[in-house]
């Protein structure tokens, strides 16, 4: 069965990695619908959040195919373990004068913030789950929706897990 | 000790026990081929095109097991291997590229001979690295060697900037190292042998099914003496040929596509499927949800992402099949399936490989059992690719691994006769043999130049049917015999379309005896069956390169055949039995 599935990789923070990757998802037909990079606590290495569509079989493949690389360090399959996903988005909409006070409200309630004003537009911040961000994205789109900058979650497991022994062939 | 890049990286050579180079130099690569000049510790092959020397350090690796190297320019002779590269990635052969690289401060200018060579050859190697900094060169390359030979090998590229070869270093080799991101599995989990080894105790009717892994892991010593023991009949994949003797009763032949049919039907009725080293190719499984429809799968390999990447795996064993094999063997019994085997007696003896003798034609699949009976079986072959690979694979029988030396994965024409190179230079004392086609040979014949320079008695055995045979074979069977650009005799007088070959064609181009005179090489043509053995013993005689052009049949087919798609006991012969397959 199709299912959007959440795989986080610790990998090597060096050049030409995010490519590699990124090639693996390309040259085996798996599609990549949310990505985030950034660096971890040890700064030879960079974690990756990636969201998948695919059924049970793609994402092994894709978790072993990661696995073979040699600049992976780890690979989770964050879908299958109790974790935390947050994505942050900035949006920008049309607020004339007298809209703003109603705007600054809906962030309020999605506890956003403000980042940006000008005489027409608002600039905010929110973050969340996907389901979060696509209901603010909603309730937004009825003032006019300017630009939107959306980061792809980052996700992390709760507690402590053990990592995957890895293997590559 | 202080040195250069370049002397550096000679001197890591050398402590990885490399002692053959193949390449070709340019621009960015001088200051490397300086530090050569003269060196005697290395025997550096010059190839006549940059895809003959990545084919030569692959030959050379697998019919010796040890690293091939190749050493090229950048851009161009970069991207001239990457066919190279792509050939033995599929194969999982361990090869090292050095390929030059413009200096660093103008990567990403559009300089001179640049190509994104990292980016280019990323999915065609196990791991393609670019040396930045000299401070990085030696734990790079020794990291490049460590990951080319272990796990599943595979090809790697080390790219290497000009200034980085020039630049003055502290010459400190790592005796260890440690790569966070790779450490291959050798030892099989004991649980899960001890599952194989309960699966196989009931099995009633199992077969072995084994591939190139065998000869990668040296696991052929052991994959007999299992045989030996349990009595189970065993097939092989094209690049396993080799892994288990073929003149030995439990061999069924190859399977798959061209595989013989005791193979495939044993394989179709098998109730456990034991596959070694092999990865359940779609040549080798047909249709796969008919493929060994009754099987429990046993996969043992070194890869886990081959697992249950085409079908699903019951019982898996990741780790070395050597390793895995002595482990098994400590449990291995005598197996009581005497019914099984005298049912696959039954099909040895009424399917035998055959083809036809007696219509005045030479037919190639006799010229290739000639040659295993002149040279008694003990031939290093290399083939190019297509039909002349297939009657390879089907008419000599392989008695020790490593002497099968063929591109399998990618299927890459032209590979034979610059692997021959490679695998007469590790093996000075066999008599190498490329088995090419026609088609084939024309692309990379230019290697014939460096096959008399180095003094290499490489003998080819041309196939000449006139066609790109196979292409020609699948438009008989399943095109309505439109031979649409298969001939290679045609030109400009030939009517529009044509499929009858005959003595109205045009002659053939170029003319393969003449062209052997050229490189100071023997040329012979052998166009009957009588002449046959004669010209294969005088070629194995002379201590020089020779050229034998054999005129085949130009309509003979590969048989049996399952159509692509096909379940594997699915068998065609002919175009009749193709439009019967069609239809129904």
């Amino acid at each position: 069965m199709e299912k959007e599935y959440t795989i986080a990789t610790v990998v090597e923070n060096k050049s030409g990695v995010l490519a590699h990757i990124a090639g693996l998802f390309s040259g085996r037909g798996y599609n990549i619908s949310e990505l985030s990079v950034g660096e971890t606590e040890n700064p030879e290495y960079s974690r990756m959040t990636i969201v998948v569509k695919g059924d049970e079989q793609v994402l092994e493949k894709i978790q072993k195919q990661l696995n073979r690389f040699i600049d992976v360090i780890k690979v989770w399959d964050l879908s299958s373990l109790p974790a935390v996903h947050r994505e942050l988005i900035l949006v920008k909409v049309k607020a004339q004068p007298s809209l703003k006070q109603e705007i600054f409200q809906i962030a309020e309630v999605f506890k956003g913030k403000v980042v940006d004003i000008s005489h027409d537009t608002l600039t905010l911040e929110a973050t969340g789950i996907s389901e979060k961000i696509g209901a603010f994205i909603n309730i937004l789109r009825p003032y006019g929706i300017l630009e939107i900058a959306r980061t792809g979650r980052a996700s992390i497991s709760r507690g402590i897990i053990k990592g995957r022994v890895k293997s590559n062939g | 000790m202080k040195m250069t890049g370049a002397q550096a990286i000679l001197e890591v050579l050398h402590r990885e026990k490399v002692d053959t180079l193949f390449g070709i130099p340019g621009g960015v690569v001088i200051p490397l081929f300086d530090a050569l000049y003269g060196d005697k510790r290395f025997n550096m092959v010059i190839t006549k095109h940059e895809q003959g020397a990545i084919h030569a350090a692959d030959g050379y690796a697998r019919s010796s097991g040890k690293t091939g190297v190749c050493v090229v320019t950048s851009g161009p002779g970069a991207t001239n291997i990457v066919t190279g590269l792509a050939t033995a990635y599929m194969d999982s052969i361990p090869v090292v590229a050095l390929t030059g690289q413009v200096p660093t401060a103008l990567i990403g200018n559009d300089a001179f001979q640049e190509a994104d060579t990292t980016g280019i050859t990323r999915p065609v190697t196990k791991h393609s690295f670019i040396i930045k900094d000299p401070a990085e060169l030696l734990i790079i390359l020794k990291q490049a060697f460590y990951v080319a030979r272990t796990g599943r090998p595979g090809p790697v590229v080390v790219d290497l900037p000009r200034d980085v070869t020039v630049s003055e270093l502290d010459f400190e080799y790592p005796e260890e190292i440690k790569i966070p991101g790779y450490e291959p599995k050798v030892k099989g989990n004991a649980r899960q042998i001890k599952r194989v080894m309960e699966a196989i105790g009931e099995s009633k009717r199992p077969v072995l099914y084994a591939g190139g892994g065998i000869i990668t892991s040296g696991a052929s010593e052991e994959l007999k003496a299992f045989v030996k023991k349990t009595g189970i009949p065993v097939t092989l994949t094209l690049m396993g040929m080799g892994g288990f003797p073929g003149n030995e009763p439990e061999f069924l032949g190859m399977l798959g596509m061209h595989g013989t049919k005791a193979a495939n039907y044993a394989v179709d009725k098998c109730d456990l499927l034991i596959a070694i080293g092999s990865r359940f190719d779609d040549r080798v499984t047909g249709k796969l949800s008919m493929f060994a429809p009754n099987a429990k799968f046993i996969h043992i390999d070194i890869d886990p992402a081959s697992i249950s990447k085409n079908v699903v795996i019951d019982i898996p064993v990741v780790g070395d099949a050597k390793h895995i094999l002595r482990e098994m063997l400590k449990y291995a019994k005598a197996l009581d399936i005497k019914k099984w085997l005298k049912e696959i007696e039954d099909w040895k003896k009424s399917h035998p490989l055959t083809y036809e003798d007696n219509d005045g034609f030479l037919h190639p699949q006799y010229v290739i059992e000639q040659l295993y009976r002149v040279t008694e079986g003990n031939a290093i072959i290399t083939t190019e690719v297509g039909q002349n690979q297939m009657w390879a694979a089907q008419f000599f029988k392989y008695i020790r691994p490593r002497q099968f030396i063929t591109s399998g994965g990618l299927g890459t024409m032209g590979y034979g006769l610059p692997a021959a190179i490679g695998a007469q230079l590790a093996n000075p004392e066999a008599t190498v043999i490329d088995i090419a086609g026609d088609g084939s040979i024309q692309m990379n014949i230019q290697e014939l130049a460096t096959i008399t320079q180095n003094q290499l008695p490489i003998k080819v055995a041309i196939l000449n049917n006139g066609y790109l045979g196979m292409v020609r074979q699948w438009q008989e069977f399943f095109f309505d015999k439109r031979y649409s650009a298969t001939c290679l005799k045609r030109d400009k007088r030939c009517p529009e379309v044509c499929c009858n070959p005959g003595p109205q064609c045009p002659p053939y181009v170029p003319d393969f005896v003449k062209l052997a005179e050229s490189y100071f090489a023997v040329g012979m043509r052998i166009q009957k069956k009588e002449d046959v053995e004669g010209a294969l013993k005088e070629a194995i005689r002379v201590d020089k390169p020779v050229i034998m052009d054999f005129i085949v049949c130009p309509e003979e087919n590969v048989t049996p055949m399952v159509p692509a798609g096909a379940p594997i006991h699915t068998m065609i012969s002919s175009k009749e039995d193709a439009e019967k397959y069609l239809l129904a």
